[in-house]
């Protein structure tokens, strides 16, 4: 190379290496969250799905994750810290390869024994480093492991119960602390709250419980795609709704969780951008199918669905939801092809409820369990009123009985025959459906049937188990598709929930932020984020 | 004086056992689970069933609060079951933030207050007396939640010229006396501020009009003492009774300021309140009531002395 071709090169490579220390150089996002506390940060993360996008797949990994790249299309599982994994013969036992040269933000490896570790630390309550609090959050999300074990150091083997292929789904709840780190911090989970080590994309470096969490960029991160690209990302408990719209139009915050519906025409009007996109997430009543419930016949629950002008609501919530056509948004990969449209048309619902044996003169009055506010609930108060109307024009009569969150959380594990719902037939409440146990399985399962789970209606259906058994038992991914597409068909055509709305997981930001890619999931990736000057 | 102070004390040991026998009942009264805090929704009723186990919550309600005054004894607060943190350093850390917003407010609202009463007091039925009466029942009137969201509208949205939340730049824990940090404190404390300043000048001007109208008063006149002599004489009549009303003020601005720690989400024991009822945090819930009764006790205590000290007939009482 000529003298002027190496001080080319050396320029070019100076000013590669100025622009990557640019480039790294992207600012801090402060955000203002819902949750009252910053969820817990030794791993298994809590306060739901806010927990998981915030301290979940931020400072950890799981075996296999959801692809956060695309705000265009459902997310969809992708390997994580396991790189393949397949099913043996028996239908039983899973073989998992680990991802080689992962290792924790202390510096220690991934391998599969650190796997066992972790799962011990939430199923084994004899295990040494067995925490309750961690166990709480993720056992219940892994019901169908009954024993791992460690084959070399990147070969992993889970047997289950029983055959289930929704395992994969199921693994992506759970993430991987660091044993080493815990070890050195005297096997005390207090001081790994304050101390946690993940090999998460980001690091926690200050943790002020109640007040706020500083994470930075993990620069040896396994996947370079995600390597951040801001200084800081500053996560802030913000839990009162106003507080938070105010924090982030007086500059103190630069991205707030769902904002008041009524605050979004002040904050576009100001310049701030409000992000939003399908989730899996829906609002709905969960309809009782204890004998001598209305909801028991179908005309009744497709009237009932007909008669909701779901269009109408919309400026309710300032335009921010996606009226329900199913039990999962319509852009879901599992919602079908339905016959039946629940869409707005009075006077089909009206000779509906007139061949059940309803009308003006002969009413059908129901009672509806529902809260004043609530996780996810949206605007629980004026949209059930809004039913309310609604069905009123179709003869039905609506008393509400309203708890506190809390207390309605209750009575949906309790379940539709317990006493304390007090006859109720119906419970508004919202859901997390993103995978087919979260979304389908769970709520109409005949062995789910509350108290025992959270099959609130006491649904039991010979068609519907026999599907739910075939999502269990059908291994190819494709396959398994085509089964849940079939199952939410069910779902839609047999009307059995009030569809009313999806929440698009609003979100408020400074026009400083760029680079958000709002994916189809309850969890974002904040790595392609950047802040303008 | 000291009997006095004794006796006061003994009397403090059996209102603390009601409050914590009240303080324990309450929240166990209240409908709704703990556990919904600390797992998902849908964890299964076996699931439950374990972790009430793990927390003790399974036992009968006696022997849960035997277990809890035991170790409230020994100086174990328990630990909160939402966060797995020592109740102790929750509460201790978030009454140690109220108290700095109700000192401050009380700094700002009791002179004030005093004043203005003292104003309308003395000039009684003229339109000073009016005006401050009309400011003081505004200040009483105006829900101080509503009045926070409004400041925080004008001085941090539009103006800019203040934070709306938090408190300081690194969060309570490095809480300093400088700009930086104080500027947090401001709209949250004058927000505080103006019930205290209704009340407080609503009692001056009582008292303060009252005493004027006696006897002693014009013989000080007669006397040729100077009018701010005279007001001197005045105001340590009143003060007995103005101290007892700021002294409750104090115990309700560190306890009641749930909705505007809220508004300003200021990490106080009214936030932490709040967010202990939302999730049924009963540890959190027990020792924060428990420790803001006792403060309000506490509080009552001083200003009973102090009362007592001030005016030596009340200990005859």
């Amino acid at each position: 190379m000529s003298k002027l071709g190496k001080g080319f090169s050396a320029l070019a490579t100076a000013a590669a290496v100025f622009c990557g220390t640019l480039a790294q150089a992207q600012g801090t996002l402060r955000v203002g969250m819902t949750a009252a506390d910053i969820p817990l940060t030794t791993g298994q993360t809590d306060q739901g799905g806010e927990g998981m996008r915030f301290m979940g797949y931020t400072v950890y990994d799981s075996l296999i994750e959801w692809d956060l790249t695309s705000a265009d299309k459902p997310s969809v599982l992708i390997p994580g810290l396991a790189t393949e994994w397949s099913v043996g013969e028996d239908e039983l036992t899973w073989t998992f390869k680990l991802r080689e040269g992962v290792t924790f933000h202390d510096g220690s490896p991934l391998t599969a024994e650190v796997v066992v570790w972790n799962l011990d630390k939430l199923l084994d309550d004899t295990s040494e480093q067995y925490d309750s609090r961690q166990a709480a959050q993720g056992k219940s999300r892994i019901p169908a492991v009954a024993s791992y074990e460690a084959v070399d150091d990147l070969t992993l083997t889970i047997t289950t119960k029983a055959p289930d292929a929704t395992l994969p789904y199921q693994l992506a709840w759970i993430l991987m602390s660091s044993k080493a780190n815990w070890e050195a911090l005297d096997k005390d989970w207090e001081k790994v709250a304050l101390q946690p080590s993940g090999t998460g994309p980001w690091k926690l470096t200050e943790f002020v419980p109640r007040e706020r969490a500083v994470l930075v960029p993990n620069t040896e991160y396994w996947d370079e795609t995600r390597i951040p690209q801001l200084d800081e990302l500053v996560l802030i408990p913000l839990p009162e709704p106003n507080a938070r719209s105010a924090a982030l139009m007086s500059g103190q915050v630069d991205w707030i969780e769902a904002p008041a519906p009524d605050t979004i025409p002040a904050m576009e009007g100001n310049g701030f951008v409000i992000s939003s996109n399908a989730y899996p997430h829906n609002w709905t009543w969960h309809l009782s199918r204890l004998e001598g419930s209305p909801w028991n016949d179908i005309r009744v629950r497709k009237a009932a669905n007909m008669a909701i002008d779901r269009e109408s609501m919309m400026p309710l919530l300032g335009g921010l939801m996606v009226p329900a056509k199913g039990f999962l948004p319509p852009s879901s990969q599992w919602f079908g092809n339905p016959e039946f449209d629940p869409s707005y048309d009075l006077d089909a619902a009206r000779a509906l409820m007139q061949k059940a044996g309803y009308g003006p003169d002969n009413r059908l009055a129901v009672k509806a369990l529902i809260s004043p506010s609530g996780s996810g609930q949206m605007l629980p108060l004026p949209m059930n009123e809004f039913i309310q109307q609604s069905l009123a024009e179709i003869w039905i009569d609506v008393d509400f009985m309203v708890v506190e969150w809390n207390q309605m959380i209750n009575l949906w594990r309790a379940g539709a025959a317990d006493p304390a719902v007090e006859g109720a037939q119906s419970i508004n409440f919202t859901y997390f459906i993103q995978d087919p146990f979260t979304g389908l399985i769970r709520h109409l399962d005949c062995n789910l049937i509350a108290p025992n789970g959270t099959n609130w209606g006491h649904y039991c259906d010979d068609e519907m188990q026999g599907l739910f058994d075939q999502i269990k038992t059908t291994f190819d991914p494709e396959e398994q598709n085509a089964v849940l597409q079939k199952t939410h068909e069910k779902y839609v055509n047999d009307a059995l929930f009030l569809f009313v709305t999806h929440d698009v997981a609003p979100r408020a930001m400074s026009p400083k932020v760029k680079g958000f890619v709002q994916a189809q999931n309850w969890y974002q990736n904040f790595s392609s984020i950047t802040m303008d000057e | 004086m000291l009997t006095y102070l004794v006796r006061r004390l003994i009397l403090v040991l059996p209102v603390a056992f009601g409050v914590s026998v009240i303080c324990f009942l309450l929240v166990q009264i209240a409908p709704g689970d703990p556990l919904t805090a600390i797992m998902p929704v849908d964890a299964t009723a076996e699931e439950q069933a374990v972790m009430r186990a793990a927390y003790g919550l399974d036992k009968p309600l006696p022997v849960q609060y035997a277990i809890w005054i035991g170790n409230l004894l020994q100086g174990d607060m328990g630990k909160s079951i939402a966060t797995g943190r020592p109740v102790a350093s929750e509460v201790f850390g978030a009454v140690q933030n109220s108290l700095l917003l109700a000192v401050s407010a009380a700094i700002i609202a009791f002179p004030i207050g005093t004043a203005l009463g003292f104003l309308a007091g003395y000039f009684r039925d003229t339109w000073a007396d009016r005006a401050v009466t009309a400011l003081s029942i505004t200040g009483v009137s105006v829900p101080n939640y509503w009045l926070g969201i409004v400041l925080v509208i004008i001085f941090s949205v539009n103006l800019g010229w203040l934070p709306s939340m938090g408190a300081g730049p690194g969060g309570s824990q490095s809480w300093a006396w400088d700009w930086a940090h104080m500027r947090h404190l401001i709209l949250p404390a004058v927000t505080l501020a103006v019930v205290p300043i209704g009340i407080v000048a609503h009692t001056v001007r009582a008292l303060a009009g009252d005493i004027l109208t006696m006897d002693f008063v014009q013989a000080l006149y007669a006397k040729g003492m100077s009018r701010f002599d005279v007001l001197r004489h005045v105001a340590r009549n009143a003060a007995a009774t103005a101290l007892s009303v700021m002294g409750l003020q104090l115990g309700y601005l560190l306890g009641g300021s749930i909705l505007i720690e809220a508004v300003f989400n200021w990490p106080g024991s009214g936030f932490l309140l709040s967010n202990a009822i939302f999730q049924r945090d009963l540890p959190l819930l027990q020792g924060t009531i428990l420790v803001l009764a006792l403060f309000f006790v506490t509080m009552n205590l001083i200003v009973d002395v102090a009362q007592a000290a001030i005016d030596p007939r009340i200990q005859r009482t």
